[in-house]
């Protein structure tokens, strides 16, 4: 057994990433992951991503702002203290929309973002996973766990036919830690 | 897939011959891994100057209270609010470009969304501290938000639009700043991936460990797509709210219906007069000509001439209205705008607002830099006027001419506005410095569709049809950053 732990086919074009992809899996070799300096458009279908399920959470912390919203005002101005503005109804409606409306999206937007950070370990500090520092600038990487995938002149061939510039035979799994 | 080929009757968004993603990084990145050159230094000290000049003027009104500032019994509101709802205005572009743009799949957002979002936020906070320092005792300005009844007798007035200006910005500026930031996380991790030393510790801790896996930009897209969604009702409310607080008043000549889609327009007006002063600098001292086309230049001044006209049509109605409603406090109101004391200040108002951007129907001056840049300026001047000319004018002519007066502002004032401009820039110039000015993923999605290579690669291939690459070319001839020899080589 060698000691590489991961393969990785770096690409300078995202089609050829693509190209990569698709060679990789007709021949059955399990991709760990693609990381890109941009996003890529059709990737998640080709790697069997299920689509994110953010915009339900984003919807679920909408209606909390909406609800949390109304009730604040309810207890506040017709609940705890009515106040009697020219004998006009405490209970004015139209005036509830604005804070409401506000109160909504900001719990949408907080929750939601909230929830990307936590779902993607993303938070100040966090030492970042990278494995290939050029992963950010100009090359498209693809990940291949080399304990599952053994076969490894077959992957190098995969990959420099697809249009791999590069590729590179990790010992360490992410190289961006000091 | 990133290259889709795009028509070529479409005008590119990127120019420049083989342009690759690692120059896309190198170009953008040039100001914020390099020392500032000359320019950035003089504009850093002139703007840090005018931000001293704020601090200073704001502590002396907190000092001595708000009588610094020229108000009297009969004008409550003067300079304070007008630059207050200047600056919210200028905040509008940012989140627009972003936002409704995004929505409308308008690409050419993708290279001056960065900083029109940077400077919705410098602006915003501009705002705010008037806001602030207009309350009188400003240590007390938390108690506009609904605390429990021990901090007071009564909880906050939510029938108030005061109070509902406070969620509305409060929220605006939150929103718009966890949408730049989130936006801004993979550039600064191309920065930090970059970088060594104390720069990348620092940067690493800015990037929250992003590492562009295929789940992350999954989030990331639909993240953008939602709040995208949620911030152009957002945007639209803001403004509309602020001009709520005028609105729902009695005075002549702010108690109209026509307020908030009236004040929504000339807040993306002034918005991106404001981003097209900032951005004309930028692509030029920067060297972004290739990323901020004269493409985009000429995008921003038709929106621009689109907005002023409709800002130009709701003066025109509400004069008529005010005369045809038959209400003779209201018709007062506005034959004293223009003919009163201040009618100096209504003129310039209708002379920048009404009739310069309408230059902009010539092509010659919607492509053209410096008239562009004037213009904008201009735009500036004439959208502090309209604030100054409602707030001033509607409230000098009291309900008893007894209490009639003028406003005059004292240095206090003068400095606190003079001073706020030397914040916003004071921030911004920060901003170019140590972030990237470009949002560089998304400028990288675009290059191998819309981009000027893309497309003469296509019409290299020879499968375009002649007239269309006959209009291709001709639609090139404006712009600065393509030379008459790279159009001639186009076959």
């Amino acid at each position: 057994m060698s000691s590489t732990k991961y393969i990785l086919g770096s690409f300078a074009d995202p089609d050829d990433m693509m190209h990569g992809i698709d060679k990789l899996q007709e021949n059955n070799i399990s991709i760990y992951d693609c990381f890109t300096p941009m996003p890529i458009h059709g990737i998640e279908a080709k790697l069997g991503v299920k689509p994110s399920r953010l915009p339900i959470a984003a919807f679920c912390f909408g209606i909390t702002g909406l609800v949390s919203g109304i009730s604040l005002l309810y207890y506040t101005i017709v609940y705890d203290w009515p106040m009697n503005i020219g004998g006009k109804p405490a209970l004015a409606m139209p005036d509830f929309v604005p804070v409401s409306f506000e109160l909504t999206i900001l719990f949408c937007a907080l929750g939601m973002v909230a929830t990307f950070f936590f779902r993607n370990h993303l938070f100040p500090g966090r030492a970042p996973r990278v494995m290939d520092l050029r992963a950010t600038d100009d090359r498209f990487i693809i990940a291949i766990d080399a304990k599952e995938n053994t076969d490894y002149e077959k992957i190098n061939s995969l990959l420099k036919e697809a249009g791999a510039v590069d590729v590179l035979h990790n010992e360490r799994k992410y190289v961006s830690y000091e | 897939m990133s290259s889709h080929n795009e028509s070529i009757l479409r005008e590119p968004l990127i120019t420049g011959k083989d342009i690759t993603y690692a120059q896309v990084t190198n170009d953008i990145l040039l100001p914020v891994e390099n020392k500032p050159n000359k320019a950035w230094w003089i504009g850093f000290t002139l703007a840090s100057l005018g931000a001293l000049l704020w601090v200073f003027c704001v502590s002396y009104t907190f000092w001595v209270g708000i009588g610094a500032w020229g108000l009297n019994k009969t004008v409550g509101w003067a300079w304070d609010i007008t630059d207050f709802v200047w600056w919210v205005g200028i905040g509008h572009a940012g989140t627009l470009i972003s936002a409704v743009l995004l929505l409308f799949r308008q690409n050419w957002r993708n290279s001056i969304n960065r900083s029109a979002e940077a400077m919705t936020i410098f602006a915003v906070i501009c705002a705010a501290t008037y806001v602030v320092s207009h309350m009188g005792r400003p240590w007390l300005a938390y108690w506009i938000f609904p605390l429990p009844n021990q901090f007071g007798s009564l909880w906050v007035n939510f029938n108030s639009p005061l109070v509902w200006d406070a969620f509305a910005i409060s929220t605006y500026f939150t929103v718009s700043l966890v949408f730049w930031y989130t936006g801004l996380l993979p550039d600064i991790s191309s920065v930090r991936d970059r970088a060594i030393g104390l720069k990348r510790r620092i940067y690493s801790i800015l990037s929250f460990g992003w590492n562009g896996s295929v789940k992350t930009w999954q989030r990331f897209e639909i993240v953008s797509l939602v709040l995208a969604g949620i911030s152009t009702p957002l945007v639209l409310s803001v403004h509309t709210i602020v001009s709520m607080d005028f609105a729902t008043s009695v005075i002549p000549g702010w108690h109209t219906t026509i307020f908030p889609p009236y004040f929504v327009a000339g807040a993306i007006f002034s918005g991106f007069a404001m981003v097209q002063t900032l951005l004309l600098v930028m692509r030029k001292v920067m060297n972004f000509e290739n990323y901020i086309t004269m493409f985009h230049i000429e995008s921003m001044n038709k929106i621009i001439m689109t907005t002023g006209s409709i800002v130009g049509i709701a003066y025109l109605t509400e004069f008529f209205i005010a005369w045809y409603s038959g209400s003779e406090y209201e018709l007062y109101a506005f034959q004293n705008r223009a003919a009163g004391p201040y009618w100096w200040a209504y003129w310039t108002m209708m002379t920048c607002n009404v009739i310069s951007p309408q230059l902009f129907w010539f092509k010659k001056i919607r492509r053209s830099i410096p008239i562009s840049w004037v213009l904008s300026i201009v735009v500036n001047i004439g959208m502090w006027f309209e604030r100054f000319v409602i707030i001033v004018t509607s409230l000098h002519r009291d309900y008893l001419p007894s209490s009639w007066a003028m406003f005059y502002p004292t240095w206090t004032d003068v400095g606190i506005f003079v001073g706020s401009i030397g914040v916003f820039f004071t921030l911004f110039l920060l901003f170019l410095r140590f972030l990237p000015g470009i949002a560089i993923a998304e400028v990288k999605l675009l290059l191998k569709s819309a981009s000027l290579q893309q497309k003469a690669k296509l019409i290299a291939e020879g499968h375009q049809a002649p007239e269309q690459v006959e209009f291709f070319k001709d639609s090139l001839v404006k712009f600065d950053s393509i030379t008459q020899e790279e159009i001639n080589e186009l076959k």
